[in-house]
């Protein structure tokens, strides 16, 4: 894996930002060819989108030839209601950008039937041409997307339940009012995001920093299911210096010391303006 | 892009760069509008996965519900309550000449007349949608002839009437028709009043306290009986006083009907109402403040003689009086002018300004639910002004119909 650690919340969503930039540039995309990209939601990657809708606003990215698919969303909360995935993503992403509507798939949680709803979004997937760069994040238990604590490690996109720990974590997004918060959601699984060719997990904040040591210094354990992507041959962890705070001092001088390399990654920024 | 909708072919546009006055503040958003309404973009995204056809983009600009003027008695020469015979044409004349002042819907208003000029006036325009032709037509205002002798202003007296049976054939016999009409002002304390308020509002015509001497207790009965707006707040009533506060009390009443509202028109023109007075009752009441321009024939013209109902007026500057006399006879200023004055001298803030002259009056009408707001499903008239309030452009349906000229 590469573990990228910048000083603050902010440098670590503009080094995410710009990697993903690069990425899409890179690739060129067309009519013809899509660059895929898996995306989560939160407040971790909130900072990352807007970086991103700074790059679109001044030419230098263009999300017309790019295909999006969420990690996930509620099961039974109105799509409109503002805490859904789909508010959040259009708020604070869609909304900015050019991308086509048509290219924006988000798992639909007030499907009539939901677990034909997962195996479509599998097959959209596939249909895609997989995803080329999986942007996700980690829960304080360490789960990747809704796959909580106890999830198979090849699982695929399914209903599940939500661990008490996430819904505790979710109650400030619902006045924090445990009742209010969705139990169920409809997620992509491990293996789904496993069989994208690259994965970037953004990590920040000393809240996080137990899972991240959990998922990066311990073993492959599906009690914490970042721990998958260890497997995984192109993984990247971007973090702040807080939730590196229980790693091994070891691990984060190693890491520190390639930043250099990992730098190179991001700069030069390319632009489609070039 | 090309349009991909699954809902409506229709063109779409997105207003970009801007501030739209939504719940109540300011929100830097997009403003999205098809077929002359706003448009929930996230639906358009989501469930038709659309785009926009056109952006248009506002430098920066305020974007707020167009203006609803709910008194004005004429302007550019044309005096409404003048019986003509083509009054369709000074209607329209000065519904587009009020685009440049913002205003995209209001209410031409008839002073005291004689009936021959009501059944003459009424039938001759049907309530009707705004356009590049000029703001929207929402219905007559009826000030007079039930008034009071004492508060008739620059009424004329003669014209005066009484309810002589307080049922709908007063009303026939002296208007001829309520079809096109949106709001009638009267006097409660006239006898009989009160089965008058109940038959207007029962036809969903708003009632309009005011040319009265009522006290506190009348005004609340007719209220009760369902009058929702004042005519020109402390104007041709009883002024306040802390033992009888008079119409002037109904702005912190506490006998009005749970879940109702009593608006009231303010004339923000700096000369009808002390500035001042214009704060106590902002403050008093800040939901119910309705600007009106109450303009006149001379709005928009030079200053000299002019005619208003059937007397003849003079203009002296900003002042408009009854010839050879002291009576305000009526304003001259433009709802976009009354809209900064207001700001200014109430020193309330932009969002409440701006409401004072959309969304309040389309409460007051009943309209509000496709006037005077930027909410999803309403009419897209709009207005788009600078900081200072100053207006840069005009929109009805989301059709352009007014830009100021560089």
């Amino acid at each position: 894996m590469r573990l990228v650690i910048l000083d603050d919340y902010d440098l670590a969503s503009e080094w995410a930002a710009k990697y993903i930039r690069n990425r899409i540039v890179e690739f060129k995309p067309s009519a013809d060819r899509y660059f895929t990209l898996g995306l989560p939601t939160g407040s971790t990657p909130y900072g990352c989108y807007q970086k991103l809708i700074e790059f679109y606003r001044s030419g230098d990215l263009s999300f017309k030839y790019v295909k999006t698919f969420n990690m996930d969303e509620y099961v039974g909360l109105p799509r409109a209601h503002p805490e859904s995935y789909h508010s959040y993503m259009w708020n604070n992403f869609f909304k900015h950008i050019d991308i086509d509507p048509a290219n924006a798939h988000i798992l639909d949680g007030n499907a009539e039937d939901l677990e034909a709803e997962c195996n479509a979004y599998e097959q959209k997937i596939a249909a895609a041409g997989g995803i080329k760069l999986f942007v996700g994040g980690i829960g304080p238990d360490g789960h990747i997307a809704f796959n909580e604590p106890g999830s198979s490690l090849v699982s695929r996109t399914r209903v599940k339940t939500l661990a008490k720990d996430t819904i505790v974590a979710n109650a400030r997004f619902f006045g924090n009012n445990l009742s209010k918060v969705p139990t169920m959601s409809l997620t992509v699984g491990v293996g789904t995001v496993m069989d994208a060719k690259e994965v970037m997990i953004l990590i920040t904040g000393a809240h996080k920093a137990f899972a991240l040591y959990k998922a990066i210094e311990e073993g492959v354990n599906h009690m914490w299911t970042v721990s998958a992507f260890q497997q995984h041959p192109h993984t990247i962890f971007v973090c702040d210096e807080d939730a590196t705070l229980e790693l091994r001092v070891k691990t984060v001088k190693y890491f520190k010391g390639l930043m250099h390399v990992h730098n190179k990654l991001v700069d030069p920024v390319l632009s489609i303006k070039d | 892009m090309p349009s991909n909708k699954s809902v409506s072919d229709a063109p779409i546009s997105q207003f970009t760069n801007c501030r739209i006055l939504r719940e109540h503040t300011l929100q830097r958003e997009d403003l999205w509008v098809r077929e002359g309404k706003i448009l929930d973009p996230e639906k358009l995204f989501f469930d038709e996965q659309g785009y926009a056809d056109q952006q248009v983009d506002c430098e920066a600009s305020i974007i707020a519900p167009g203006f609803i003027d709910v008194q004005i008695n004429g302007g550019y020469g044309v005096d409404f309550s003048q019986p003509s015979e083509d009054v369709t044409a000074g209607v329209s004349l000065v519904a587009k000449k009020i685009l440049e002042h913002g205003v995209t819907s209001f209410c031409p208003t008839l002073v005291t007349s004689p009936p021959a000029v009501y059944h003459k006036v009424l039938p001759q325009i049907k309530v009707h949608d705004g356009g590049p032709h000029g703001a929207g037509f929402l219905g007559f205002h009826l000030e007079g002839p039930f008034i009071s002798l004492e508060k008739k202003g620059a009424h004329p007296e003669r014209y005066l009437r009484t309810f002589r049976s307080g049922g709908i054939e007063d009303l026939m016999e002296a208007y001829g028709s309520l079809d096109n009409v949106a709001m009638v002002t009267l006097a409660p304390e006239l006898p009989r009043s009160q089965s008058v308020v109940r038959e207007l509002c029962q036809r969903g015509i708003t009632v309009s306290l005011g040319h009265s001497v009522a006290n506190l207790s009348q005004a609340e009965d007719a209220v009760q009986h369902g009058a929702s707006f004042i005519t020109h707040l402390f104007n041709a009533m009883l002024p306040f006083h802390h033992r009888d506060p008079g119409i002037v009390g109904l702005l912190t009443s506490d006998q009005i009907p749970a879940g109702r509202t009593v608006f009231y028109g303010m004339i923000a023109d700096g000369i009808h109402t002390n500035p001042a007075a214009l704060r106590i009752a902002h403050r008093a009441h800040p939901s119910g403040l309705v600007l009106v321009t109450d303009a006149i024939t001379a709005m928009g013209l030079p200053p000299g003689h002019h005619t208003l109902g059937q007397q003849v007026i003079e203009i002296q500057g900003l002042h408009a009086y009854v010839t050879g006399t002291k009576t305000l006879s009526g304003s001259i200023a433009t709802m976009d002018m009354c809209v900064q004055h207001f700001k200014q001298a109430s020193g309330c803030s932009v969002e409440e300004a701006l409401e004072a002259a959309s969304l309040h009056p389309a409460q007051l009408l009943g309209i509000s639910h496709k006037k005077g707001s930027l909410d999803y499903g309403a009419d897209a008239d709009l207005v788009l002004l600078d900081d200072a309030l100053n207006i840069r452009a005009t929109y009805i349906s989301g059709e352009e119909v007014w830009r100021k000229q560089a």
